[in-house]
């Protein structure tokens, strides 16, 4: 049974990390694809539609990746996780069967047409087409959070004596007090993903001296976009959602921070050292007194309560675990606020080109904001451990009662190994696109 | 009352998913035995180029649905039928990223390893479909029942690929038996003259008229299995064709799935380039309805009298949330049902000239 939980854990976690490595650049990328389609409409300038071609071919190859290794978490809920499904089903498919109905039909069909049909359907309706695509992988996300926020924050729901989970309440499930920050800080951290991507790109080109132009234009909107959405995640949104744990999984909320004593004159925040579990302290600590009960609640003296308060079996199952994921999330997202800014600054002084030192760190940066993004969910699902669904269902009650552990190692290794090929296909193509470069001259 | 609609809408998202991505999975199978030519092979990959991916989508609302609408079956089927699942999942990112991935690089090497990968997944995704619809016509051992007694719960099973005698008579059932075997048969025989329907529609390959002459040899041989099929159904499963005696009017779909299969025997007789891939369609359509029917209502039959069959009054969500999804469900399928004609308006007419966004930029700069 142990091996089972264990497997499927692997399995599922596995997958999706690797799988949410492509939509987050999917949903941010199709945003600024809209944006350079719209001013090309605008101005009629061919770079701008160059541009959109250009990351139009990556997302493409970008998207593809995103679907194939997409369908196999929507076939896991039953296939590893079916006692779950089977219990929550008529709740979380509500969700999820949305999200296939109302979104996936609208990206996938709105992507055949965009990126075959410039010439067919005319300049307006192409840009049209994109922005069906944005709206369609938009929603995904809105729907799958929707999901997502019901399993940390239960609502609308009643259960059965047989332990099934019933919907009593439609409309709560998208009222869901978890769902709005959660939207709106993963989406703003897709655009942090799709931004440094972009000036990463740029900063190639300026670096290497080829497609100057495209650099500049790649640069400077990966960089005026990078610092909106690099701030918007940490506040309001990241700030939003820390306050969301602090009320409603409080013990969570300290084993994230790292604060095991409760002080009664406001907490210290942690940036640095490392949970000992056993003295049930932090080790070569660096910190800074009473800030996180400012930053929780605009006060300096708030007591927070810290894990001792709490009994450990309601601990979540790997503190250290979450401790890091947490520390390292927001230890990168305040980086790229700091690159962000700095870049902004030359870039408004016109003279981003001549430091190529920054240049060479916005090429380098690009896979933090991917780290940090996984970082991010792997904080949200070991905050929420041992539980499945928050305080009602445990993660070990979840799994196939009938797929042996044995079955679940073939098809994790099948997966590795197949993923692994295809993260390599995945590099090695796009590194070439980028290599080859936007081709400049008008569309044809 | 509000179950069966859930179940008509099933039936009829399945049924639709396989029309459409039937077709390319056809197209694949065309592409891996008759295509010779790179023209050829690029025309039959251009054709499904805008739709392979929407079609995909059907299956995975089709899932979501089942999830939705009934989740003690999805809980129940999907964890019992984990490995042929997790290859078909393994078949179907194999396919993806043959279609994908080919006009990446302008190399007939680089051509070659996806065009086969492409072909070989549709062929066996295209036998494993039809396996699918062998098991759930045949039925599980619910329970894992062995000598009278339940190894899970009685709504539960696990079905390994294969048992030794390949029998569907034995309690060790495996998903692949010479009952299911005969229907995967059926399966990839329908695809099969579906794709080739699809690329004489859709293309101008140089392999089309051949593929006319192919068509009602295919159709003959299809003809042949499923009535083997249906002449072998009562030895798994006892009166299959009760519900078609108590309601004379379903005959309608057998009778038509029959004239779907006659309309291709017959092919050379039409003019028209699409006629063929109509009546394809329609033995598709009506083929997924007949079956439906003769199961109704059961979802999932029990091999056994020791535990009931699944069916859609003992697994169905609450009706709350049933009434509430139908709402939400039919703005989304007009929706859908608009998308698709959509696309099929604007890729109408033949469209192995089509051109991808990078075509015309990626592999150009290979080149020089």
């Amino acid at each position: 049974m142990e091996d089972m939980i264990f497997y499927d854990r692997i399995q599922f976690g596995f997958t999706i990390t690797f799988h949410y490595l492509f939509p987050q650049l999917t949903m941010g990328l199709s945003l600024l694809i809209v944006y350079f389609k719209g001013q090309y409409l605008r101005t009629n300038l061919p770079i701008y539609n160059s541009a959109a071609k250009f990351w139009m071919s990556i997302f493409a190859l970008n998207f593809t990746m995103g679907v194939i290794t997409g369908i196999p978490l929507e076939f896991q809920f039953g296939t590893n996780w079916a006692k779950f499904s089977e219990l929550t089903g008529s709740i979380i498919a509500q969700t999820l069967a949305m999200e296939g109905m109302f979104s996936f039909f609208l990206e996938s069909s709105f992507l055949g047409l965009f990126l075959f049909g410039e010439k067919l359907l005319g300049q307006k309706l192409h840009f049209l087409a994109g922005f069906l695509v944005f709206l369609g992988s938009w929603l995904s996300g809105w729907f799958i959070l929707a999901t997502f926020a019901w399993m940390q924050h239960p609502v609308g729901y009643e259960i059965f004596e047989s332990g099934e989970f019933v919907l009593t309440n439609f409309t709560s499930l998208f009222t869901n007090i978890w769902l709005i920050p959660t939207f709106l800080h993963n989406q703003s951290a897709s655009l942090v993903t799709s931004s440094f991507v972009m000036s990463a790109v740029g900063a190639y080109y300026l670096l290497t001296k080829t497609n100057l132009e495209f650099g500049r234009l790649f640069i400077k909107t990966g960089i005026i976009v990078g610092l909106v959405s690099s701030i918007f995640v940490a506040f309001p949104s990241g700030d939003w959602n820390a306050k969301n744990v602090s009320e409603h999984q409080p013990i969570t909320f300290a084993a994230m921070e790292g604060i095991f004593e409760t002080e009664e004159s406001g907490s210290e925040i942690i940036l640095i050292g490392q949970p000992n579990m056993m003295e049930r302290k932090i080790d070569n600590k660096i910190s800074v007194p009473n800030i996180l009960s400012f930053l929780t609640y605009k006060n300096w003296n708030t007591t927070i309560k810290g894990l001792n308060e709490f009994d450990e079996s309601l601990w979540p199952t790997n503190v250290p675990g979450l401790y890091y994921a947490y520390h390292i999330m927001v230890g990168l997202g305040t980086i790229f606020i700091g690159i962000m800014i700095l870049a902004t600054f030359f870039l408004w002084m016109k003279n981003l080109e001549s430091q190529s030192w920054l240049l060479w760190i916005l090429l380098f940066s690009f896979p933090f904001p991917y780290i940090a993004n996984t970082a991010g969910w792997y904080t949200a699902e070991l905050g929420r451990s041992p539980w499945i669904v928050f305080e009602l269902l445990k993660i070990s009650d979840g799994i196939s009662p009938t797929v042996s552990s044995g079955n679940t190692l073939f098809t994790l290794l099948g997966f590795m190994a197949l993923y692994a090929l295809i993260g390599l296909l995945f590099i090695v193509l796009v590194g070439k696109i980028i290599h080859n470069g936007p081709q400049n001259g008008s569309a044809k | 009352m509000i179950e069966i609609v859930w179940y008509i809408i099933i039936t009829l998202m399945l049924a639709v998913y396989a029309v459409l991505d039937g077709f390319d999975f056809g197209a694949g199978i065309i592409h891996l035995f008759f295509a010779k030519t790179e023209k050829d092979k690029q025309a039959i990959v251009n054709s499904i180029g805008p739709f392979w991916d929407a079609n995909e989508v059907w299956l995975l609302a089709s899932g979501g649905i089942l999830f939705f609408a009934f989740p003690t079956v999805y809980a129940s089927s999907f964890s019992g039928f984990y490995l042929p699942l997790m290859m078909i999942l393994w078949l179907l990112i194999f396919r993806a990223i043959g279609i994908e991935l080919r006009h990446q690089i302008n190399h007939p090497m680089w051509h070659a390893v996806w065009d086969k990968l492409f072909g070989i997944s549709s062929f066996l995704l295209a036998l494993f479909f039809g396996l699918a619809v062998g098991n759930i016509v045949r039925g599980v051992n619910l329970g894992g029942v062995i000598n009278g007694i339940n190894s899970f719960e009685p709504h539960y099973f696990f079905l390994p690929l294969w048992n030794s005698t390949l029998s569907p008579f034995e309690a060790n059932l495996g998903v692949i038996d010479w009952f299911t075997l005969m229907l995967g048969l059926v399966g990839l025989v329908s695809i099969t003259i579906h794709g080739a329907t699809w690329v004489i529609f859709k293309t101008n390959c140089s392999i089309n008229y051949n593929l006319k002459k192919q068509i009602p040899i295919l159709g003959l041989i299809q003809l042949f299995l499923v009535l083997v099929s249906l002449s072998i159904w009562h030895f798994v499963r006892s009166n299959p064709f009760a519900n078609f005696s108590e309601f004379p009017i379903f005959i309608l779909f057998p009778i038509l799935m029959f004239l779907g299969i006659f309309g291709n025997i017959f092919i050379n007789h039409f003019k028209n380039d699409h006629v063929g891939f109509i009546f394809s369609t329609i033995f598709l359509l009506s083929g997924f309805f007949s079956t439906s029917i003769s199961l109704f209502p059961v979802l999932l039959h029990s091999t056994h009298n020791i535990n009931p069959s699944l069916t859609i009054y003992n697994t169905s969500s609450p009706e709350y949330g049933l009434i509430i999804g139908l709402k939400w469900f039919s703005i989304a399928f007009i929706l859908v049902v608009f998308y698709t004609i959509l696309q099929f308006k604007i890729f109408s007419g033949k469209r192995d000239d089509i051109k991808h966004v990078d075509d015309n930029e990626i592999s150009v700069g290979i080149k020089k």
